[in-house]
């Protein structure tokens, strides 16, 4: 599913300011197509989505009939705001250890290793090339009751039956949340490594700082735009994410998505689904917002230090 | 007194090639020496192993007569403009000049002390508030040499500091940093490869080229005893003529020159051979129509070009016997002679320098 996401999260754009709008009859044509399309897949459903979210449902058919309640039972009931909150914990998690394998390997592989760089990056991005499935499901048959992991742990004498706690917890949830988002959180903080100038490490160690300073005056700081950037994309992401908690991570694991899958489907109450959507499509915009300006402070000076 | 900075037979290998050759090199305290040279002959190389950047391949580097070879950047009490800033873009001007203070556990309020006295030092007290993107070329140098200055190096080591500068930036900056060097009377160790720039700035040049030191002299010597063909050429401009060395006296040569007897004087540090070069440059060659009888040899020639630029003329004279000579001389109000004219040339003995080939 999310397999291709855009890259633009990651490599925010700095739009020049100030620049005049010139609008041409041209133009306008040539945007017509782009508009359509937007409204149609984008602006049309959210509002729907939107409207839906005030109304109401009576023995399965939806009534008109506006109101804040869905709203209201969203943030009383704890099987919702409860899940939500769940998700954003496990999301926090998952971002956490992302950040914490990706930045050393980040490092490690950019000033450490002085040949074959590039075939020590490929193969840390390669997952990446195995679809989401394949390795959600391959989660499950290390961590499953006949599974890998069980087996090595008997035949080693450590328990003496299979463990069930391994899949279908929040646990799993998050270690294959991890394995999957961590490629790309070490690509965004690799290329931030990669833009750090040889000179101004260098400029570090000559004013009299030793390995750990410089890492931590100058490395960490330079490098907080990836880390923003991948760091973003991990957690906005499993916010979202829905079929690692459905493979993995059984009744009690139940993210948002699949709260607002069981509504849409089995329980046939669109509005409240639809109100558990716009929720999360605030908070989600809000963090983004906020990690966009966050990036934007710390990315600054990327462009390097000469001229302008 | 001992030098403050020797290199002995400094070498450095990357991987096959050999790029700095055995350097033997000595730097005064409070000098100001120039290490000038072409492109990609090992200046940098140099200068990175003096910081501590680079570990030479063998030889010995000693600073105030002790061997640093083996101890890092950090711990060494020299500091480096480099040539692109390397300012740290995440901190105000205040925040790098600071960072070698706080590196080395200068108190709080000594810092702010030091700091400002520093950028005082590049008049740019009243930016220390700013982000280094925020100032102009000139000004991010200025920070540079003052971040770099703050920890009172013993030698400053500065790798073409004015290369990103336009021209007029860069001769203000080339008097200010020579003032700056003046007052101070700290060490500089500055590369470049501008010849007019070394000529201007340094106490003395060390000329290297493809990975040696050709020649360390003040610039007016440089300028005046070459001692290879390499400096003779790559300082100023000189004509070179392939002459043989018929009989000497004292300093001075007698010369043959495809079988006319000219006049020079030999080099410093010259082994005789039979094939010498001569250097002769061209504002010291006298050019007329006539032969005056005090000169103590003439060639003939034809001239062939008069450049007009500004102050002065070149004039292109080909001998014949086939060579090009060129030579300068203040322009006067009417030019005495025009193209075509049969010229003859002459120099004083002592303006003909007899080099090795
Ligand atoms: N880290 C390195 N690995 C391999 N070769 C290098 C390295 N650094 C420099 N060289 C080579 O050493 C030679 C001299 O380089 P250096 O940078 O010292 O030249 P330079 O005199 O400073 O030239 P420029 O005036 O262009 O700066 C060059 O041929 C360069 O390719
Ligand atoms: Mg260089």
């Amino acid at each position: 599913m999310q397999d291709e996401p855009s890259l633009s999260v990651m490599k925010p754009e700095h739009p020049p300011k100030h620049r005049k709008r010139i609008w041409r009859p041209r133009l306008l044509i040539l945007l017509i197509p782009p508009i359509i399309w937007l409204s149609v897949f984008l602006f049309i459903p959210y509002v729907t989505l939107f409207i839906n979210s005030f109304w109401k449902v009576d023995f399965g058919t939806i009534v008109h009939d506006f109101s804040f309640d869905n709203y209201k039972k969203f943030f009383t009931n704890p099987l919702y705001y409860g899940t939500f909150l769940k998700t954003l914990r496990i999301a926090a998690w998952v971002t956490f250890f992302s950040i914490l394998l990706s930045y050393p390997l980040a490092y490690f592989i950019h000033f450490k290793i002085k040949k074959n760089k590039q075939l020590f990056y490929t193969l840390v991005i390669i997952p990446l090339w195995v679809s989401y499935l394949v390795r959600a499901y391959a989660w499950k048959i290390v961590l499953g009751q006949d599974g890998i992991l069980n087996n090595f742990l008997l035949a080693i004498g450590i328990i003496h039956k299979p463990v069930e706690i391994f899949l279908y917890s929040p646990y799993a949830v998050i270690l294959a949340l991890t394995h999957i988002y961590t490629p790309w959180v070490l690509m965004s903080i690799y290329t931030s490594l990669e833009h750090i100038p040889r000179d101004v490490l260098e400029a570090s160690k000559d004013l009299g700082a030793g390995r750990f300073r410089t890492f931590f005056h100058i490395v960490i700081p330079l490098s907080l735009p990836g880390v923003i950037a991948g760091a973003t994309f991990a957690f906005v992401l499993t916010m979202g994410d829905f079929l690692a908690p459905q493979l993995l991570g059984g009744t009690s694991s139940m993210m948002v998505s699949n709260v607002v899958y069981s509504l849409f489907g089995v329980a046939n109450n669109w509005p409240l689904g639809s109100t558990i959507g716009i929720v999360t499509l605030v908070v989600v915009l809000g963090i983004l917002q906020l990690t966009h300006r966050l990036e934007k402070r710390t990315a600054s000076f990327e462009d390097g230090t000469r001229g302008r | 007194m001992n030098p403050i900075v020797q290199l002995q037979n400094v070498e450095k290998q990357f991987g096959t090639e050999l790029v700095v050759k055995g350097i033997d090199l000595e730097v005064e305290k409070g000098e100001f020496l120039t290490i000038l040279g072409p492109s990609g002959c090992g200046k940098t190389t140099t200068l990175r192993m003096i910081a501590g950047f680079e570990t030479p391949t063998d030889g010995q580097i000693l600073l105030e007569g002790q061997n640093v070879v083996d101890i890092p950047p950090y711990r060494r009490d020299v500091n480096t403009v480099f040539q692109s800033y390397a300012l740290f873009p995440h901190m105000t001007i205040y925040e790098n000049v600071a960072y070698g203070l706080r590196m080395k556990g200068v108190p709080k309020s000594a810092q702010s002390q030091r700091v400002q006295e520093v950028l005082h030092m590049v008049q740019l007290e009243s930016l220390g508030n700013r982000k280094p993107m925020q100032l102009s070329g000139g000004q991010q140098q200025r920070v540079a040499v003052a971040r770099a200055l703050v920890n009172n190096p013993k030698v400053l080591l500065l790798d073409e500091p004015l290369g990103a500068l336009d021209l007029k930036l860069r001769k203000q900056m080339q008097i200010e940093l020579k003032h700056l060097q003046q007052q101070l009377g700290v060490t500089f160790i500055y590369i470049t490869h501008d010849q007019e720039e070394a000529l201007t700035m340094s106490d003395r040049i060390a000329v290297m080229n493809q990975g040696r030191i050709e020649q360390v002299a003040a610039p007016k010597d440089i300028y005046e005893n070459p001692q290879s063909k390499y400096v003779a050429d790559f300082i100023g401009e000189t004509n070179l003529l392939e002459v043989k060395i018929l009989s000497h006296a004292g300093p001075g040569v007698v010369l043959d020159f495809l079988g006319k007897k000219l006049g020079g004087r030999m080099g410093n540090n010259q082994a005789m051979a039979e094939r010498m070069i001569l250097s002769v440059r061209p504002e010291r060659i006298r050019v007329s129509k006539e032969v005056d009888p005090d000169w103590p040899f003439a060639l003939s020639g034809r001239v062939e070009e008069m450049i007009f630029v500004g102050s002065i003329i070149r004039t292109m004279v080909r001998l014949t016997d086939g060579m090009q000579i060129f030579t300068m001389t203040p322009s006067q109000g009417k030019a005495s002679l025009v193209k075509g004219d049969q010229v003859w040339l002459s120099w004083e003995e002592e303006d003909g320098i007899v080099i090795g080939a």
